[in-house]
């Protein structure tokens, strides 16, 4: 019985020390999902969130200029404006009435301040392509994580 | 041909149909002739199959317009390689591709035991045709490939009609690795059926002792290199594609092709406790269970879009059927467990945390953990939806915390499992085993430190690396030695002789230096850096020791492409080293797609990547991106030492008389004699 104890004790550490990890993680990482509707009504605490929305890029509305990119993303009829300053080319699949996911935080003035930009082209694709083709219907940003 | 090809697949679902339904009559009535006929049942469905996937293909080679899925993955200009590979291009296609390839599994496995095991096989017949009527019931009812297209003419009568040209491939698949690495993520996918169909058959049917296991040694082992090659090969694609300088974004997609390789790995090492010791069936008969789970949910993850991933825009009404299946499968394992859980009870127990059995259950427990976060982690967005109500993601910084630890700890076990004996180890053996490897690997370390590594995973994977490098060297030099001693031949002739041998335990570890060097390849990435400049041809940018210099632009028009090439020198020293070019391709075809070809010039050092990323809209000059990834060159050759000791792994021992007796009776019968604890002579078996 001791030995069962023993090993119970190592792999409780080991899972205890993981879950721990996990939770930092989760903390650094967590981001919500919201539609540009949702953006509008959300509460102070929820603002300050790492926040995904998703929608369609304005006909004409994307502008470069030097280090960003700004854009507006349009759905339920309602839009928001977005920047994006990242280091990472947006992908050859953004361009106007492209589907976008964009992951940020929406800054103090309404303006949402994109980390990552992922792209659709607006024509093609109804699921992915190949069971493991990751991003082959989509462009990204994506930067290294490994 | 399209008729014909959805003939095919229809005839295909009734064999297969019958073959189940069939084979259940069979065992109840255990009528010979039943048996046989499902059995041929079974070989029919797959000549079926085949018969269907040409056809496809053949719509392809003959450009046919009129059907609705080469119109959207094909056009008459495409090159004959991608019309191959046009088949898994979409949904459709690839769900007849995975039918296609669980064939090829299934009638080998007829064939090849079709007058052996006749107590067992009627069991696997039928599992094995229960996911085929599954992935058939798919390919005829909810996704046909063969759909031809029809718009309504004069009157309202609808009619078919051809189009003079498809919309072309899908940019992003128009690239060499594209023609592989499906293939192989896929063999890993359904190869893992043929393990599950044995597990599950030998549950049912209360076969005797541990054969299912060495039944299936083999093919679970090619089912894992395919998983291991079509993942390595995915990476490698999206690192010189995609252009984002990484291989590795914990993408739901990815994540669901590492889930079945984790616990399919795990099976494969306790494997050998149920084999040896008699102990953890029923975690074995469950990880192969999960294993089998993980891959249909690996394809339901990518073919639904139900977890938001790159691609997760569409959303698919297949889900529910994999959903349901995944349902059915799980209750009808639950069942057959809890019917016949006696069969499974352990034989013995741990003896010494310090044993190969303890290293074998941290190993697998850390797996498993690993496998559990990832899961966790990929379906976050859909299980926070149902609690909370608010779709939650969670990014890399997640995995990435959870899963380093992990590897790190399963590469160490990776040095010290294979050396520990069973039941318990000794002090003396443990010094003698791990001295000098653990004396080589805080070398390393320290030497790793001084040079400036200051990432603390990084020196930490390297120390380990080397450390366990040094005890697989070890091993091959002592067994080396002994036969050097015999034959008098040179040491490396003396290496493969005991390879030879023993292909098992030493195919392994060929194995575990492979993973070595991944491992080696992945502490890199704590020391990748990049640079961006928009830059005037003559014009340089400076990243580590090179210089890039822009000497000029062009277009160069190919078959279905434009491509804008970039003239990038790459000088190191203020010599020069290479010239790169990184290109933007225009894809003929409807959709007029873009894509990027990233120029590498890779050494055992570091990779030095180059993107152009587009042309700077206000000072109209090009942008080139420029990444120094270190030693992941160490990765793709890692991963092909990996395929190399499988394949030694397969290929049976030069002289059989080596092989100890025990697996090939009935462990019952065979406790592990008690007089043999220290380890040279029980390993000379088998590992």
């Amino acid at each position: 019985m001791k030995k069962q104890v023993k090993f119970g004790v190592g792999i409780g550490i080991i899972v205890v020390a993981l879950g721990f990890l996990a939770w930092l993680g989760y903390g650094e990482s967590k981001t919500y999902y919201h539609t540009i509707a949702e953006l509008q009504s959300l509460n102070s605490s929820q603002r300050s969130q790492r926040i995904r929305v998703g929608g369609t890029v304005a006909v004409g509305s994307i502008r470069h200029s030097s280090g960003r990119v700004d854009f507006v993303l349009e759905g339920e009829g309602k839009a928001i404006p977005v920047t994006y300053a990242g280091s990472d080319p947006l992908p050859d699949t953004f361009t106007d009435k492209a589907q976008a996911l964009v992951e940020g935080r929406l800054g103090a003035d309404g303006r949402f301040a994109a980390e990552h930009v992922q792209a659709k082209c607006a024509s093609k694709y109804e699921a992915a392509p190949g069971g493991d083709t990751k991003g082959a219907a989509a462009g990204s940003t994506q930067p290294s994580t490994m | 041909m399209d008729v014909f090809g959805s003939f095919a697949l229809l005839l295909a679902f009734v064999c297969a149909v019958y073959a189940f339904a069939g084979g259940i009559a069979a065992i109840i009535t255990r009528h010979p002739l039943l048996v046989k006929s499902t059995r041929q049942a079974g070989m029919a469905t797959c000549g079926l199959i085949f018969l269907a996937t040409f056809c496809l293909e053949y719509l392809f080679f003959t450009d046919n317009f009129s059907v609705a899925y080469v119109v959207e993955h094909s056009n008459r200009d495409l090159s004959s390689l991608y019309k191959v590979t046009a088949l898994w291009s979409g949904m459709e296609g690839s769900l007849l591709f995975w039918s296609f390839l669980l064939a090829i599994y299934v009638i080998s496995v007829l064939i090849t035991y079709r007058n052996k095991n006749g107590e067992l096989m009627p069991y696997v017949g039928v599992v094995m045709a229960g996911v085929q009527v599954f992935f058939l019931t798919l390919n005829n009812f909810v996704e046909s490939p063969f759909k031809v297209l029809a718009a309504p003419g004069a009157g309202g009568v609808m009619s078919f009609i051809t189009r003079a040209d498809g919309n072309g491939l899908n940019a992003l698949l128009q690239y060499p690795e594209m023609a592989i690495h499906p293939p192989n993520l896929y063999s890993g996918y359904t190869g893992f059926t043929i393990p599950f169909a044995f597990a599950l058959g030998a549950l049912l049917a209360r076969y005797p002792g541990e054969k299912w296991i060495h039944l299936t040694r083999k093919w679970t082992m090619i089912a894992w290199m395919f998983q291991s090659c079509g993942i390595l090969l995915g990476a490698h694609w999206a690192y010189a594609v995609l252009g984002w300088g990484g291989y590795w974004g914990w993408d739901p997609v990815e994540n669901a092709s590492l889930l079945p390789w984790l616990t399919g790995t795990a099976f494969l090492h306790s494997v050998m406790m149920q084999e040896k010791r008699g102990m953890m069936k029923v975690w074995n008969v469950w990880l192969v269970f999960t294993t089998f789970l993980l891959c249909i949910m690996g394809t339901f993850l990518t073919r639904s879009g139900v977890v938001s991933s790159v691609h997760a825009f569409a959303q698919s009404n297949i889900g529910s059927w994999f959903v349901a299946f995944m349902g059915i499968t799980l209750a009808v394992c639950l069942g057959a467990y809890l019917k016949n859980r006696d069969y499974l009870a352990t034989e013995n127990q741990l003896d010494s945390m310090i044993s190969r059995e303890s290293s074998f259950l941290f190993n697998n427990l850390l797996f498993l953990v690993a496998c559990i976060a990832v899961l966790s982690g990929t379906l976050f967005p859909v299980f926070s939806e149902w609690f909370t109500g608010n779709r939650i993601s969670v990014g890399a910084p997640y995995f990435n915390r959870v899963n380093i630890p992990i590897g790190l700890l399963i590469l160490f076990l990776t040095g010290v499992g294979p050396l520990l004996a069973w039941r318990k180890t000794s002090t003396e053996s443990l010094k003698k085993n791990f001295g000098w490897p653990l004396m080589i690997g805080a070398a390393a370390g320290g030497l790793a430190f001084v040079f400036g590594f200051r990432e603390f995973f990084s020196v930490i994977c390297l120390t380990l690396c080397v450390f366990v490098a040094a005890t697989i060297l070890l091993e091959f030099y002592r067994g080396a030695k002994v036969i050097r001693a015999r034959s008098g031949a040179s040491y490396p002739a003396c290496a493969i002789d005991l390879t030879m041998r023993n292909t098992r335990r030493y195919g392994g570890y060929i194995i575990h230096m492979g993973m070595v060097f991944v491992f080696i390849g992945l502490a890199g990435a704590a020391f990748n850096r990049d640079v961006q400049k928009s830059m005037q041809v003559g014009q340089s940018l400076q990243i580590g020791p090179y210089t890039l210099m822009l000497q000029g632009a062009d277009t160069k028009p190919e078959q279905n492409y434009t491509a804008q090439r970039m003239l990038v020198e790459a000088l190191r020293d203020n010599k020069p080293v290479m010239m790169l070019f990184p290109e933007k391709r225009r894809f003929a075809g409807n959709n007029q797609e873009n894509g990027t070809m990233v120029a590498i010039y890779s050494t055992w050092k570091e990779d030095l990547y180059v993107v152009f990323a587009g042309m700077d809209p206000e000072t109209r000059e090009p942008v080139i991106h420029a990444f120094l990834n270190p030693l992941v060159k160490w990765i793709w050759f890692g991963g092909v030492v990996v395929v190399f000791g499988t394949i030694v792994a397969l290929l049976p021992n030069r002289r059989s008389v080596l092989v100890l007796a025990p697996t090939q009776q009935p462990a019952a019968a065979q406790p592990l004699p008690h007089a043999v604890p220290s380890s040279v002579a029980l390993r000379e078996g088998h590992d």
